[in-house]
């Protein structure tokens, strides 16, 4: 036997196991079943990161996966820990973002005894991970390291977990890298569309007057940036995006409409409503995005182009489905696109926009009230010329930012889209600081979001990470107050909330803060946090009763949106 | 309308259940499932019927496909395939009625597996139609028991699709839409 493979723990292979699959950071909470991981970490060059509950581990992850274009990598204890562990599963789930989850189980022997800390974790995430293992002995374990990775990463991404009982980390064998190659003969995250889908791609874009590209997540996970912009330039197609999908085009450029949607654009919908042909690239027909199914883009053929097979024709009926790699596609179909002039068609969509100015809360002058559409306005036009990283929330404050938040880059804006989940930008920025050390990461919740999840603030602290956070506080769960006044004849039931002074909460951990209240504080202190060199938490104590406009009533037509009421009301609190 | 489809898998613990779930989750209706061993011993094969429009039976036919353990997914619905049902059935015959049991048993060329004093257990294997016919001849004595295991399918003919096909979905094909779908 010539060349002889080292024998080691369980535990040991973990850690080597995730440093060959270029792992240097990873986000924990430690318990009794994953001890023995723990305790070998000393023998590894990977960086832990402290968090203070479980789910933030989780986001953080998603959040390193989100920034970096990489896999996240979350670590918690059986039981409890693995069950905090969900909503950040089913957020990256939702959202295709990469990440592995590593949790420690009972011993093998003590499995289905109802032991202390035992939960049948892979069978809670069956239907929120994209696979998950049980490893019950150490010699399994590099294997399903190795192919936990590669299921996360490619394909349409996902997140994957593993749980490790306790013997199978104590346990000892040969670590042998080669020989725990992924193994998967069923899995197929490579297909190709047949030819003669392309030939009907052409032809609809050659026959179609008024086209719309309509811009997606797919773009950034298979980095199709460059390839989007070259087709939508040569043959003269607009753009509009969807929330995952912004940055994947400048939003300077000169196609690109903006977002679609519930609060997208009006002017966006309106064209989406007029199109005779969508080109879906990389988006999944989202209710959130279409409005009411039987009055969308009544006008339009469809070509959606999706990695995911099982995306074609689930909510939108279409005309052509190319599945396979958004790059891979455009990157065929490019040489065959033959340059068109749409200026009729832009023009048209141009004169669309002019409509939208005098409804902009933008252009209300300062009138004493903080909006937070102005704090957001601020916000970019000082950040917007270096690296910066923008993590939003849930909620209103979600919405603005997406509207008014102009991103020029792939990857400078990182949300819960799918799921929605609050609580996601406070541990989602901790993980694109560390992915990402070098941008400025600006945290963007709301005041309810931050709550849920405002625990992460020592880890921030702990671990030294120069992160901005901005809170957009207007003393309601302002989202659902929205829908309140909109929906339910303004009864605010359970969205008043009270916070504690967060300008308070964050010098008690330390934390450089501020409160501002008014518009012309706002670049002050935007400055003030960029020149600090460590977190800062700034308090933004906005108009409390704005609500975000456009709005398409769920399950309403993209065609009937409610609009921002003109003349700009002057709100509330002169009576 | 009913989908038969042929699902060959990993034989590894929990593949049942992700299968299962599945189904469950995206609200795709199990007729009757089926699981057992195969020629390979690494190879599991399923057969599922499901109450599926044209359309639904794609999207089950590509959500099962994401399942990682699964290796192939033969939708044998509209192809020659023999189907076969197993079914256990305890009769109520005393007396004059078990001649006319009996009976009925040899036209159906079902299997006699127990004659009791009060009862008549009958095995009958075959299509789902010839076992319906069967059992409503049957009703007037009195089931007192019916199992049935849920139809296997196979394949007429040597030709059965490989486990090395790569792709053996058409990605894109729209043309026979189930227009109730989207309506509703």
């Amino acid at each position: 036997m010539g060349s002889e493979k080292p024998m080691m723990t369980g535990s040991r292979i973990l850690w080597s196991s995730l440093e060959r699959e270029g792992v240097r950071h990873v986000f924990g909470y430690p318990g009794g079943a994953i001890l023995p991981a723990y305790d070998a970490l000393k023998h590894s060059s990977i960086r832990h990161i402290l968090v203070r509950h479980e789910q933030g581990a989780t986001h953080m992850a998603d959040g390193f996966a989100r920034a970096t274009g990489g896999v996240g990598v979350a670590v918690a204890t059986s039981g409890p820990g693995a069950t905090n562990m969900v909503t950040g599963i089913a957020t990256a789930m939702m959202d295709s973002s990469p990440i592995v989850c590593i949790t420690g189980q009972v011993g093998s022997k003590l499995l289905g005894s109802d032991a202390f800390q035992e939960t049948d974790i892979t069978g809670v995430t069956l239907p929120i991970t994209k696979h998950n293992y049980l490893v019950t002995r150490a010699d399994e374990v590099a294997h399903a390291v190795r192919e936990a990775f590669y299921v996360a990463k490619s394909g349409r991404p996902g997140p994957v977990l593993i749980d490790i009982t306790k013997d199978a980390q104590q346990g000892t064998c040969e670590f042998d890298w080669e020989a725990a190659a992924p193994r998967l003969r069923g899995y197929r995250p490579d297909l190709s569309p047949a030819k003669e889908e392309y030939e009907k791609a052409l032809q609809l874009i050659r026959e179609s007057k008024r086209p719309l590209i309509l811009g997606g997540h797919g773009i950034l996970v298979s980095g199709a940036m460059q390839e989007v912009q070259a087709f939508a330039e040569r043959a003269s197609i607009p753009v509009a995006m969807t929330l995952l999908g912004l940055g994947a085009l400048p939003a300077s450029h000169f196609l690109n409409l903006g977002m679609m949607g519930m609060h997208g654009e009006a002017w966006v919908n309106t064209t989406i409503q007029e199109a005779d042909l969508l080109l879906a690239f990389g988006m999944r027909f989202d209710d959130r995005v279409t409005g009411n199914l039987k009055t969308y883009a009544p006008n339009a053929k469809k070509i959606h182009v999706d990695i995911d097979l099982a995306e074609i024709n689930k909510n939108v009926k279409v005309d052509v489905a190319l599945v396979g790699d958004l790059r891979k596609i455009l990157q065929e179909l490019l040489p065959r696109i033959e340059p068109k002039n749409g200026q009729k068609w832009l023009d048209h969509i141009l004169r669309l926009k002019g409509d939208t100015a005098v409804r902009d809360i933008q252009n209300l002058p300062d009138n004493g009230h903080l909006y937070a559409a102005h704090v957001i306005n601020d916000l970019w036009h000082e950040t917007r010329d270096g690296d910066t990283i923008v993590v939003t929330d849930v909620g209103q404050h979600q919405m603005w930012e997406a509207q008014y938040y102009k991103h020029e880059h792939p990857r400078s804006l990182i949300t819960s889209g799918g799921l929605g989940t609050m609580g996601f930008a406070l541990p989602a920025g901790i993980g694109a600081k560390v992915g990402r050390p070098d941008a400025d990461v600006w945290v963007v919740p709301g005041d309810g979001g931050f709550q849920m999840t405002m625990s992460e603030l020592a880890t921030i602290v702990q671990e030294n990470l120069k992160i901005n956070i901005a809170i957009i506080n207007n003393g309601y769960l302002g989202m659902v107050r929205q829908w309140q006044e909109f929906f339910y004849d303004k009864n605010y039931e359970a969205t008043p909330l009270l916070s504690p002074d967060f300008k308070k909460l964050g010098e008690a951990y330390g934390i450089h803060s501020f409160a501002v209240k008014h518009r012309a504080d706002v670049v002050p202190t935007v400055r003030a946090a960029k020149a600090h060199d460590g977190p800062v938490l700034i308090d933004f104590q906005v108009e409390q009763e704005d609500s975000v406009y456009p709005m398409v009533a769920a399950g309403a037509s993209l065609s009937d949106m409610i609009r921002r009421p003109t003349p700009l009301v002057e709100t509330a609190q002169d009576e | 309308m009913l989908h038969t489809f042929v699902v060959y898998v990993e034989n590894k613990p929990g593949v049942l259940s992700r299968v299962v779930s599945l189904f469950r989750r995206r609200g795709f209706n199990i007729d009757s499932l089926t699981v057992g061993r195969t020629e390979k011993p690494e190879v599991s094969r399923m057969t599922i019927v499901v109450d599926a429009s044209e359309d639904a039976a794609r999207r089950i036919m590509a959500n099962t496909y994401k399942l990682v353990n699964v290796l192939l997914v033969d939708d044998v619905t509209n192809e020659p395939a023999i189907l076969r049902d197993l079914t256990l059935v305890k009769v109520g015959a005393a007396h004059e009625a078990r001649s006319q049991v009996l009976e009925l048993a040899e036209v159906f060329r079902a299997r006699v597996l127990d004659i009791a004093a009060e009862s008549i257990t009958l095995e009958m294997t075959g299509g789902e139609e010839k076992v319906d016919r069967l059992l409503e001849l049957l009703t007037p004595y009195g089931l007192l028991e019916v199992v049935r295991t849920g139809v296997v399918a196979m394949r007429r003919g040597a030709k059965s699709p490989g486990l090395d096909a790569k792709t053996a979905v058409a990605p894109g094909a729209v043309d026979d839409v189930d227009p109730a779908f989207h309506s509703a």
